[in-house]
């Protein structure tokens, strides 16, 4: 339905298109032929710049309006919070700049222009005002800079402090695998050339070092709230990337090297199934999935909101659906499900 | 022999305007005059463009109606669609060549190599580039590279898959994806000719522009389009070579087994040899190249939207000084700021600080332009021809992509919005658009100069509005969808429940988009029609001031009869006037480079 719909739309608009460019033609028999802007062209232009103005606003309010509700909800992580300030206040900044300055832009479009024998100001330079809008973006900027800066490496600092949770992520073609540290909550070496797919060693743990045997792989992600993450990022194959929207992490995880990132999180998952804007955003979809299954459509099913996490570096064909589950719980409901896990030391021994 | 090489010389020195016996191969194909291959370029990389959006369309329709069945995508598609419905694997091929047509082959080689070639002799008052040979033998290695990356479309593996930045091991890699066998070795043959071309093009540049200039013609007096031109050839030749030895180690991890950026892989069921090798270098070298790249685009569409600009506000540029030296800044820094591409690939952090305070650094220049032209425009008599609404467009859009690149510059801020749809809107409204409009301003100008006709105008108006409309349509929305968490590169969204909400953004993303590509087919046949039926040119029909519109019309070998003219003034004299108000020339408001000082006229410092 929606595509009988566009195509119709899209027809019509060729059509107008195409009457549009006949008026055009037709009027201009009648009058010069130079191909040159006259003082009708310079007046609807200028008129239209500044429709185009109230356009440009326009899209934005449109936007904000309509789009708003679909951006992330409130970050789930500690240094998130930070990270959402930071971004709201460089939204204000721009905010403001675009609007004065394509104001300006399409207003004076508007103001001057053209017309037969109407002289414009011959004015090169004036190094007053080039210094003054060369120095308000360096403060604005400096300040943004400096802010950004303290925020990254307080973000970026991986460290031993606060007891850690150390989790490996492991990316290849296409999906995900958690290990754990375990008992000891160290995780014991591995290599993609000890990987053994007959003895279901796939992360190529190195069957002999003792902090390997307590290790627990896993298929889902879950976090203990409130209790830092060290993760460290490995990928078999190609590039990948962790990323954590909700938690506004993020790291690319590269063949033959270990990365890190570090965040606590401080929201479970069912305390955000409870969040209002989340309630919404599960009622809005569900309406549409509800739609689909009515329909016979695939992707019917009603959804239930769960962190996850995504892959966001292109690595092939099913890159657009390379996911893992992540689970926030308290720390009971955490060591409960940790209990439920084969180690790998398990693993090994009964595949032989 | 010495006397008659010196007696050739001398000839060759009195001849002005003579015209050689020419053939039809010789001017038209293997011409060595920079007006032709101008045109050659500027053909070629309209072909490349349609290419490139056709291509942007298909794959807009897939991401709004994910795995729908088109006949379109049949009858483009064939095997890559069974049944009209899109592959995933084409969808990722479509994307990478879709970027790397528009960035490469239409807004490099189709908007330097046309107005370069096209304005660097025609303003500076030289009779050719320095070496029209190599100027030619540039144009037909464009061509080839072209032709190859065309030809990698047709393969049976489909062509190179892994983006437009090629990041192995995912390019290394045929075992990784089908695009990597063939298709990213034609790519990578393609793009070693494509830079092959792209430096003898930008050495030929530099060297007319420093030796070749004429009488009285200052480097500060030089019109601010060959400023951008001229430094745009010096960012490209500082960073090109990069991306070639960048290629050229890819392609011999590719083939002959090396591991420069591969390590520990194991895939499909094996290891692989490699080993200490590292993808991160590889990013390094790319972006080196990559970010000045996004410059290599932008300079010259901001060069000819000065030119454009003050012609048609009937004033001069505002801050001719600032505005050059706002440019030797950005190239300087263009080179040191790569590395806010890679803020999260692993690389040390402090670096990515570094790498913060670079491009912050960067937006500095970038605002000053801005508001120069904004103020160009204050109490100024606008001319709005097409070319100008082009002009203005690209401020806009120049605006609002430079100023969420302000989020993406700072390392904090990109974490969450890297390779995201905010990434996209971001880079097509700064670079894309914005340098898409500078190269239509420059057709739409320089037209007459070009083909001796004149567009029609108000098929370019229809063009421009229902351009500027959709462009924002698309791309503005589009911020919002990155926001929301949507990665690019996605074939489709359809597996996370948490993005369905974004369908009805994408299907008004991709109408948009359809309308836009609408749009280009009128400019498209404006542009046709009007070389064979348009309106003669008058000389100077924008009653401009550089040198190009002192030069016949008529197009020969050697671009004036008789003597060069000699340069007086700087080329933005436009409403200059005596105390009392009245022009300097009675009667006309501006006064070409090529007209002595008056009497008491006083020459401004710039
Ligand atoms: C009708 C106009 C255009 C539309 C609708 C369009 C749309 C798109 C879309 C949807 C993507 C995919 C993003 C992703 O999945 O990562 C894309 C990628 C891209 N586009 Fe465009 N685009 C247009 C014009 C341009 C222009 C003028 C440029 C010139 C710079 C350009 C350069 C690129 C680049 C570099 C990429 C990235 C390719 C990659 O991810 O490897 N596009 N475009
Ligand atoms: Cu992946
Ligand atoms: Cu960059």
């Amino acid at each position: 339905m929606t595509i009988v719909l566009t195509i119709a739309v899209l027809v019509l608009v060729a059509i107008a298109i195409w009457q549009m460019t006949k008026i055009f033609e037709l009027s201009q028999i009648k009058t010069d032929n130079s191909q040159i802007a006259n003082d009708k062209d310079n007046k609807y232009n200028g008129y239209l710049l500044f429709g185009f103005l109230i356009f440009i606003y326009g899209i934005t309010i449109f936007s904000f309006a309509k789009y708003s509700k679909f951006l992330l909800p409130e970050a789930a992580s500690e240094h998130g919070g930070e990270y959402d300030l930071l971004m709201y206040i460089s939204f204000v900044i721009i905010f403001i700049v675009q609007t004065i300055t394509q104001a300006l832009l399409h207003y004076f479009g508007y103001k001057y222009r053209g017309e037969k024998g109407k002289k414009a100001l011959f004015y090169a330079d004036n190094d007053k005002l080039e210094f003054i809008w060369t120095i308000i973006p360096v403060v604005v900027l400096a300040g943004l800079i400096l802010w950004g800066l303290y925020t990254w490496t307080n973000i970026m600092d991986v460290n031993d402090e606060d007891d850690p949770l150390i989790v490996e992520l492991y990316a290849q073609q296409f999906n995900w695998t958690a290990r754990y540290g375990g008992e000891d909550n160290e995780l014991g070496m591995a290599n993609v050339r000890m990987i053994d797919i007959n003895k279901a060693n796939v992360l190529g743990l190195d069957e002999s070092d003792p902090y390997a045997s307590d290790d627990i792989i896993t298929k889902e992600l879950h976090l203990p709230v409130g209790r830092k993450v060290n993760f460290r990022f490995r990928s078999q194959d190609v590039l990948h990337s962790a990323y954590m929207p909700h938690f506004r992490a993020q790291m690319n995880c590269v063949p033959g090297m270990i990365t890190e990132f570090s965040f606590t999180p401080t929201i479970t998952t069912e305390e955000m199934r409870q969040n209002p804007e989340v309630i919404e955003k599960v009622k809005r979809t569900n309406k549409i999935r509800a739609e689909r299954a009515a329909l016979g459509q695939p992707n019917g099913d009603p959804w239930e909101f769960d962190y996850v996490l995504l892959c966001n570096k292109i690595c092939g064909k099913s890159h657009y659906n390379m996911q893992m589950k992540i689970i926030v719980e308290t720390e009971e409901e955490y060591q409960k499900w940790l209990e439920e896990q084969q180690t790998f030391g398990q693993t090994m021994a009964s595949m032989n | 022999m010495s006397a008659i090489v010196q007696e050739h010389t001398e000839d060759h020195a009195h001849d002005h305007g003579h015209h050689h016996k020419e053939t039809f191969i010789t001017k038209y194909i293997f011409s060595q005059d920079h007006k032709m291959i101008a045109k050659q370029y500027l053909i070629t990389g309209l072909i490349m463009g349609f290419i490139g959006i056709g291509m942007s369309l298909l794959f807009r329709m897939q991401l709004a109606f994910p795995g729908e069945s088109f006949l379109l995508f049949e009858w483009f598609l064939g095997d890559w669609a069974p049944d009209g419905v899109m592959d995933a694997d084409i969808y990722l091929a479509l994307v990478t060549i879709h970027g790397t047509i528009m960035v490469f082959f239409v807004l490099t080689a189709g908007l330097s190599g046309t107005f370069s070639n096209l304005l660097i002799p025609l303003q500076i008052g030289a009779r050719d580039m320095a070496s029209g040979f190599l100027n030619m033998i540039s144009y037909w290695l464009f061509f080839i590279s072209s032709v190859i990356m065309v030809s990698s479309i047709f393969i049976e593996a489909g062509p190179a898959a892994a983006g437009w930045t090629i990041y192995p091991p995912l390019s290394a890699l045929p075992m990784a994806q089908p695009g990597s066998g063939l298709g990213m070795t034609l790519w990578l043959v393609s793009m070693a000719v494509f830079i092959a071309s792209s430096l003898m093009g930008s050495l030929n540049y530099i060297v007319t522009v420093i030796n070749l200039r004429t009488k009285g013609m200052s480097m500060t007096r030089l019109p601010l389009t060959i400023w951008a031109f001229f430094v745009t050839a010096i960012i490209g030749v500082i960073s090109f070579p990069v991306l070639l030895s960048a290629a050229l180690l890819l392609i011999m991890d590719r083939s002959f087994g090396t591991s420069f950026f591969l390590s520990d892989i194991f895939i499909q069921g094996e290891v692989l040899h490699y080993q200490g090798g590292s993808p991160v270098l590889f990013e390094h070298l790319f972006w080196f190249l990559g970010h000045p790249e996004v410059y290599i685009v932008l300079l010259p569409a901001l060069g000819i939207t000065s030119e454009v600009m003050s012609t048609n506000a009937r004033k001069p540029i505002f801050g001719y000084r600032a505005m050059v030296a706002s440019i030797l800044a950005i190239a300087f820094l263009s080179t040191i700021v790569w590395g806010h591409h890679m803020f999260i690939s692993g690389m040390n952090p402090f670096l990515g600080s570094v790498f913060t305070f670079t491009t912050l650094l960067i937006a500095i220049p970038s605002a000053v332009k801005a508001f120069n032209y904004i103020t160009t425009l204050w109490k100024g008599n606008l001319q709005l021809n097409p070319a100008m609404l082009f002009s203005i467009g690209l401020v806009s859009t120049f605006i609002t992509g430079g100023l969420t690149g302000i989020i993406l510059g700072d390392s904090t801020l990109d974490i969450n919005v890297h390779d995201t749809y905010f990434v996209v809107a971001h880079f097509h409204l700064v670079m894309g658009i914005s340098a898409l409009y500078g190269l239509f301003a420059g057709v739409y100008h320089w037209f007459p100069k070009m083909f001796g006709k004149m567009m029609n105008k108000n098929l370019g108006y229809v063009h421009f509005w229902v351009t500027a409309v959709c462009a924002y349509g698309v791309f503005f929305p589009m911020h919002f969808v990155g926001m929301a968490g949507v990665p690019r590169r996605y074939y489709e969204n359809t597996a996370f429940p948490m993005f369905d909400e974004l369908t009805d953004v994408q299907v008004l993303m991709t109408v948009f988009a359809l309308i836009a590509g609408a749009a280009q087919l009128v400019f498209a046949y404006n542009f046709v029609h009007s070389i064979f039926y348009g309106r003669p040119a008058e000389q100077n029909p924008w009653k401009s001031n550089t040198l190009e519109w002192t030069a016949p019309v008529k197009h020969f070998h050697g671009n004036w009869e008789g003597e060069i003219p000699e340069v007086h003034r700087w080329a933005y004299d436009y409403s200059k006037t005596w105390d009392n108000g009245d022009y300097i020339i009675p009667g006309q408001d501006y006064v070409p480079q090529h007209i002595p000082l008056q009497e008491n006229e006083e020459e401004l410092q710039h």
